[in-house]
């Protein structure tokens, strides 16, 4: 009896739809977010991360809309995010049924959001989003979608992060996403080491072998995976089913 | 029967109302002290600090009608931190007093674990549980908090373990309470919000 290893499906939307892309970049259509999240909790995910890659502000309220209504369908957490800068955006997100609140770049500019939500929320409310893309020996920390460079070593802002009142990592290899070419099991594992609160794995999921690494070498605690679902290459169930033959500890759907 | 949902400002109050719903139940919120008084069955959600409940509970003058009404009879169901204020205290704010309603204090979980205590875990029936009834026994629940109750006692009606052994379920008269988020927890914490209805009928 212990802890279970989570599977997190993602839905990056433009607000709207949801949308998918390599490298953080050619973005196409890949379906209704409420349609998505039905099947999703249906098939035994975990928990459910609904992101607004676009965050532009005319569109935040289609957005606040739209985790109303995936909310609605919903019997497990669900984490949003994408564009929150201030307390304000974080109320609003979690006003409309957001269980945990993703930050991303605005926290690297300015870290104080991490604190002014997890005192509002509590800890387990508030998920840094973190983009690394390795550099020589170590992790730079990306923000702006994965585009520019924050000048940050990722584990020290992980250690920073959960200083500030971060309750748990959402940790995505830039290098890796889109790709599906394996989790960064490296990049995981030394984060992971680094923190004392839970770390979500993501970018780069394919085969259901990924998963048994980042969970059995990378350290991580959950991960995540968004077109492997969407596009049915991998269903929920049938990827829980072979990690708990692998040994890997599971909450097996009914 | 009509479920009375205190809404200090919690987060987790409309899934929580959303799940009654689903369930085909009548559910109200309120922070009223009048509608504590008279109400038939309470549901108290909670999550984020200690500290913003006692002191909504304060705030708001809810304490006495809602010790007064647990006290009656009237069924009580707390969620998360509704499990931790029934106690003594807490350490996540020393300085607060809790309802006080069950011996105890609620404890930090031990650091050498990944906190906070995030994500399905199974449960350890200790005795006979009606909120469980009908539930199999390795079925998971959904759990984020980084305090608990580590004692058990008579009313420790099942237990879970992160880095130390919790109460998990907390069920004595008309007393029920749970650390993990049934709204959360798929369709065994439907059917604990199921149980509660049907036992506060």
């Amino acid at each position: 009896m212990s802890l279970a290893h989570r599977i997190i499906p993602c839905l990056d939307t433009d607000g709207e739809r949801v949308v998918k892309g390599i490298n953080f970049v050619g973005l196409r259509d890949a379906g209704d977010p409420v349609a998505l999240a039905t099947r999703y909790n249906a098939e035994g995910a975990d928990e459910l991360v609904v992101l607004d890659i676009a965050a532009s502000r005319d569109r935040r309220p289609t957005f606040l809309e739209t985790i109303r209504r995936v909310a609605a369908e919903l019997s497990i957490p669900l984490t949003a995010g994408g564009g929150i800068r201030t307390l304000e955006d974080g109320r609003a997100v979690v006003r409309a049924g957001a269980d945990k609140v993703t930050v991303n770049t605005a926290a690297v500019e300015r870290p104080d959001l991490i604190s002014e939500l997890s005192r509002e929320f509590g800890v387990q409310a508030v998920v840094l989003a973190i983009d690394a893309k390795r550099s020589g020996e170590h992790w730079e920390v990306m923000v702006r979608g994965g585009r520019e460079s924050a000048s940050l070593d990722a584990i020290e802002w992980a250690r920073a992060g959960v200083a500030a009142g971060a309750g748990e990592i959402l940790l995505t290899s830039v290098d890796r996403d889109g790709t599906q070419s394996g989790f960064d099991v490296t990049l995981t594992a030394a984060i992971s080491k680094a923190v004392t609160v839970p770390v979500i794995a993501s970018g780069g999921a394919k085969s259901p072998e990924n998963f048994v690494e980042i969970f059995q070498q990378g350290a991580a605690d959950a991960a995540l995976a968004a077109s492997i679902f969407h596009d049915e290459l991998q269903s929920i169930r049938t990827l829980k089913e072979f990690l708990a033959a692998r040994g890997v500890e599971v909450r097996l759907p009914c | 029967m009509r479920v009375t949902i205190l809404d200090y400002g919690a987060g987790n109050v409309p899934s929580v109302e959303r799940a009654l719903q689903r369930l085909g139940a009548d559910s109200h919120r309120t922070d009223s002290p009048e509608c504590i008084s008279s109400a038939e069955a309470l549901l108290l959600p909670g999550v984020g600090h200690y500290a913003a409940l006692v002191r909504a509970l304060d705030g708001k003058n809810l304490r006495a009608p809602l010790v007064d009404a647990i006290h009656r009879g009237v069924p009580f169901l707390g969620i998360c931190l509704g499990l931790q204020v029934l106690f003594k205290s807490s350490e996540e704010a020393g300085q607060l007093q809790g309802l006080n309603l069950l011996p105890g204090i609620v404890s930090a979980l031990p650091s050498t674990v990944k906190l906070p205590h995030m994500g399905w875990n199974q449960l350890a029936k200790r005795h006979h549980s009606s909120l469980l009834a009908g539930i199999d026994a390795g079925a998971y629940f959904y759990f984020a908090h980084s305090y608990a109750v580590l004692d058990s006692n008579s009313s420790t009606a099942a237990t879970c373990a992160h880095g130390s052994e919790f109460n998990a379920v907390i069920e004595l008269r008309n007393i029920y309470a749970v650390q993990f988020h049934p709204e959360k927890s798929g369709d065994s914490g439907v059917r604990v919000l199921q149980n509660f209805l049907r036992l506060a009928a």
